[in-house]
């Protein structure tokens, strides 16, 4: 069964897809990693960026994490505080 | 103590807050807005955060920080929102019994500030703009 979720973004993200957040279709079971490509796919101005991270419930997460839609997801490119 | 705040930082008062009878020393570091990079003129700072991501990375930092050095207090603020030249963009303050500790406490904290927590900051240039180290 396929669904979608829900991805914040933020900073330059945000600006170049004019959203601070975006609903991006994903198949039940699917991991981080499977998330990233389908945003590179529907979003390919987001292909300049130099990293691209992705946050699960507030905390960095690995490709291999498997997503389920009551996750927080979040897109972190690169930080620049201080 | 840790803050992500839209209002100026009270240095005086992260000071009377970091002081105690036990601390013999308290290092400060201030991030402040500077008016140009690599000689572009900057005209205000637009800082943004994943609010509840930022709060618990720099939690982390504290805590790894504290197992590292004895820390008596410490204190970590930082703003958000729009930041004119001069302005305090962040503020560590960090206490010890003794300087060598709270000067390499310090130093590791805005050290891993800087890498791992989800704050962007986007430079407004007289003559454009840009997010810092988006690209390559």
């Amino acid at each position: 069964m396929n669904s979608s979720i829900s991805v914040l973004l933020f900073g330059i993200t945000r600006d170049l897809t004019g959203q601070s957040a975006v609903s991006v279709p994903l198949a039940e079971g699917a991991s981080v990693g499977d998330l990233l490509t389908q945003i590179h796919q529907k979003y390919p101005a987001l292909a300049g960026i130099r990293s691209l991270l992705i946050a699960v419930n507030g905390e960095y997460a690995e490709s291999e994490q498997v997503l389920t839609r009551h996750d927080e997801v979040a897109l972190i490119p690169p930080v620049s505080g201080g | 103590m840790i803050a992500l705040t839209s209002d100026p930082i009270d240095v005086p008062a992260a000071l009377r807050f970091l002081q105690s009878e036990q601390a013999g020393a308290i290092d400060f570091f201030l991030g402040v807005v500077r008016d140009n990079t690599q000689e572009r003129p900057v005209d205000r700072l637009e800082y943004e955060a994943y609010d509840r991501m930022a709060i618990s990375e720099m939690q982390k930092i504290a805590d790894v920080a504290q197992q590292q050095w004895p820390i008596l207090r410490y204190t970590i603020i930082h703003r958000k929102g729009t930041l004119q030249i001069g302005d305090i963009a962040v503020l560590i303050g960090v206490a010890t019994p003794h300087r060598a500790a709270a000067f390499e406490a310090c130093r590791y904290i805005i050290d891993t500030i800087k890498q791992t927590v989800p704050i962007w900051k986007k430079e407004v240039f007289t003559d454009g703009e840009s997010w810092v180290n988006a690209h390559p």
